[in-house]
């Protein structure tokens, strides 16, 4: 990978996700045109006046934008999750999903909902278990040697993932079938529909607590990727900053799920592709998987609340998308890593 | 600078590998470390490394035990190639040798124009500058194991511990390794390496060890060390070493496979 490419692909990204910020913006019921949204923004951001329709500027400010600045928070942090995962368990084929993180995460987000706590309480709880389920994950994957350890890995996430999937399920079973039970199955589906300027404001702390560990760090987690006694020989306290990783990664797909629900895919497809465009460097890779996964979700999302007159589930939508990239992923996976 | 065994006993976890070794590495010296599959030079080499802990006696690196240096500060004195591997995601050569540079970075520093310019240094001196953007994991096996070498020379060691650094390569490779290892030593810097070819501790070692069931059974200069008996004891094959004229007035020892095997021969 010449770096003379990479400007190139990620300007590229850049002005794809300033497009799809338009085009969110501007379908829907009410369609907002780029230079009302313009005025919009400069309106609010000088305090002066914009001269549009009131039921416009809800629109934008209370309706679409919080939609589509949760999509943007949301896909950015599914991606880097995953491409951080990716380095640290040396596997272009793991993610947020298979490592039993999301699955942790929607126990945790299932029982704040269960006990109709708060939106903080509800982070909180995902993030506890989500980093539950990952430390599950790993700790019995290394405690099964001898096989192959991308498959016991693999392995271990679909067993623990479905011991949580029966935990969800109980608490769906003993849910109040009129309130809680309607929400806890939508939310599950994964949704931006309800994402308001609260849950925006609460997460956005919480997403750059889990970037700026990541960002400060890129270059040792490069050493991650290689042989652990090998990276200890290079200088770097491999344990720690494993941890630091983990938790930061977890922290942020944690912190996804409280707010949409479960949007599977992102973190797995998403951070492959970004290897693809600018090689696995992470101070390349990191902002380059923000970039595509926030255009993702943001575009996916667009498509799930215009294609059809009722809106289609984000997670069912991602999944549909998602399974054939994977699949001509492992197909031309020997090409692309080994 | 000096990388130094003292009765060192080492092994994974409850398993003893090795017992009493005591041996040292001197900046500028070759120290060539023979023995049979299973004798413990891997586990040596990770214990003086500081990769496993000491089992008993102690790893002492200018005179100071190796437990009380830092990661980092372990990592700017002594240098480690392993075999060469596979690796996991398409780094390239450039990118896998300037990995040599983070002992010398900060904890949230990335490399500099100065750490580029040390890893090109490192290429072009192992002659690989061909290789710089090229992807690690589709380049051959001899080459990955001169892009490690390089990517030792990065970090800026006085000593470099290399794991059996010939293996599998062919024998252009090997003797082009093996001259590196020459020029490294004639620039100041130790070199501990592990072979399975006696061989080549005539071509480059100022020293021979060798560990046999995970004790240190010879250690000594090559002429003196490297003998039928020793290799009969340590392989348990019949070898003779015989003396061959390589230049003018210079002879360089070499072993052949004797005895049992060429009896009934011409």
């Amino acid at each position: 990978m010449t770096s003379a490419r990479v400007p190139a692909a990620v300007l590229g990204a850049c002005a794809v996700l300033a497009a799809l910020i338009v085009v969110a913006f501007a379908v829907g019921r009410f369609p907002v045109s780029a230079g009302d949204l313009a005025s919009i923004l400069w309106a609010r951001l000088t305090g002066g006046e914009h001269g549009l329709d009131p039921t416009i500027e809800t629109v934008v400010v209370q309706i679409r934008g919080p939609r589509v600045a949760a999509a943007l928070l949301i896909g950015a942090a599914l991606a880097a999750a995953g491409a951080a995962y990716q380095n640290m368990f040396r596997n272009p084929l793991v993610s947020p999903d298979i490592l039993g993180v999301s699955a942790g995460a929607a126990v945790g987000a299932v029982l704040g909902i269960f006990l109709s706590l708060n939106v903080i309480m509800i982070q909180s709880l995902a993030f506890a278990f989500g980093l539950g389920a990952v430390g599950l994950v790993y700790v019995t994957a290394n405690a099964v040697r001898g096989h192959d350890p991308l498959l016991v890995l693999v392995l271990a996430g679909v067993v623990v993932g479905s011991l949580l999937g029966a935990c969800v399920a109980l608490m769906k079973y003993l849910a109040d079938p009129y309130n809680q039970l309607p929400a806890i199955t939508f939310w599950l589906l994964g949704s931006l529909a309800s994402a308001s300027p609260e849950d925006v404001w609460s997460t956005l702390p919480l997403m750059l607590l889990g970037l700026v560990p990541m960002w400060l760090l890129r270059w040792r987690i490069n050493l991650l990727a290689l042989d652990d006694e090998e990276a200890r020989a290079l200088g770097v306290e491999t344990g720690r900053i494993r941890l630091a990783v983990i938790a930061a990664a977890t922290l942020m797909t944690s912190a996804s799920v409280a707010i949409s629900g479960v949007i599977g895919w992102i973190g797995l497809v998403i951070p492959h592709f970004a290897r693809l465009l600018v090689g696995p460097d992470f101070a390349r890779l990191l902002p380059t998987s923000i970039l595509l996964g926030a255009g993702f979700l943001l575009g996916v999302d667009t498509l799930a609340r215009t294609v059809a007159r009722i809106e289609i589930p984000l997670g069912v939508l991602t999944a549909f998308v998602g399974t054939p990239l994977f699949l001509w992923q492992l197909a031309t996976a020997r090409r692309s890593w080994q | 600078m000096k990388l130094e065994a003292r009765q060192l006993d080492f092994g994974y976890g409850a398993r003893r590998v090795g017992h009493d070794v005591s041996l040292s590495v001197k900046a500028g010296e070759v120290l060539c470390l023979l023995g049979p599959n299973g004798s413990g030079k891997t586990t040596l080499f990770k214990t003086l490394l500081g990769l496993l802990p000491a089992q008993g006696g102690e790893v002492r690196i200018d005179e100071v035990d190796l437990k009380a240096r830092a990661r980092d500060e372990v990592a700017r004195l002594v240098s480690y190639v392993p075999q060469a591997h596979a690796a996991f995601f398409p780094f390239t050569v450039e990118e896998v040798v300037l990995m040599g540079r983070t002992a010398h970075l900060g904890l949230f520093s990335s490399p500099s124009r100065r750490d580029r310019e040390a890893a090109h240094a490192a290429i072009a001196r192992m002659q690989i500058e061909h290789l710089t953007e090229s992807v690690y994991t589709r380049i051959s096996g001899g080459e990955r194991q001169l892009t490690l070498i390089a990517r030792a020379l990065a970090q800026e060691a006085r000593v470099a511990v290399m794991d059996e650094p010939t293996a599998n390569l062919d024998f252009g490779n090997q003797v082009r390794v093996l001259q590196h290892i020459q020029a490294l030593a004639r620039s100041g810097i130790g070199v501990l390496l592990s072979t399975h070819d006696p061989d080549h501790a005539f071509i480059c070692a100022d020293r021979v060890a060798m560990l046999h069931d995970g004790r240190l059974v010879r250690l000594g200069d090559p002429a003196a060390t490297v003998t039928a008996d020793s290799l009969r004891e340590i392989y348990g094959v019949e070898v003779t070493v015989v003396r061959v004229p390589v230049g003018e007035g210079v002879e360089r020892r070499v072993c052949i496979p004797g005895g049992a095997l060429s009896r009934g021969g011409r």
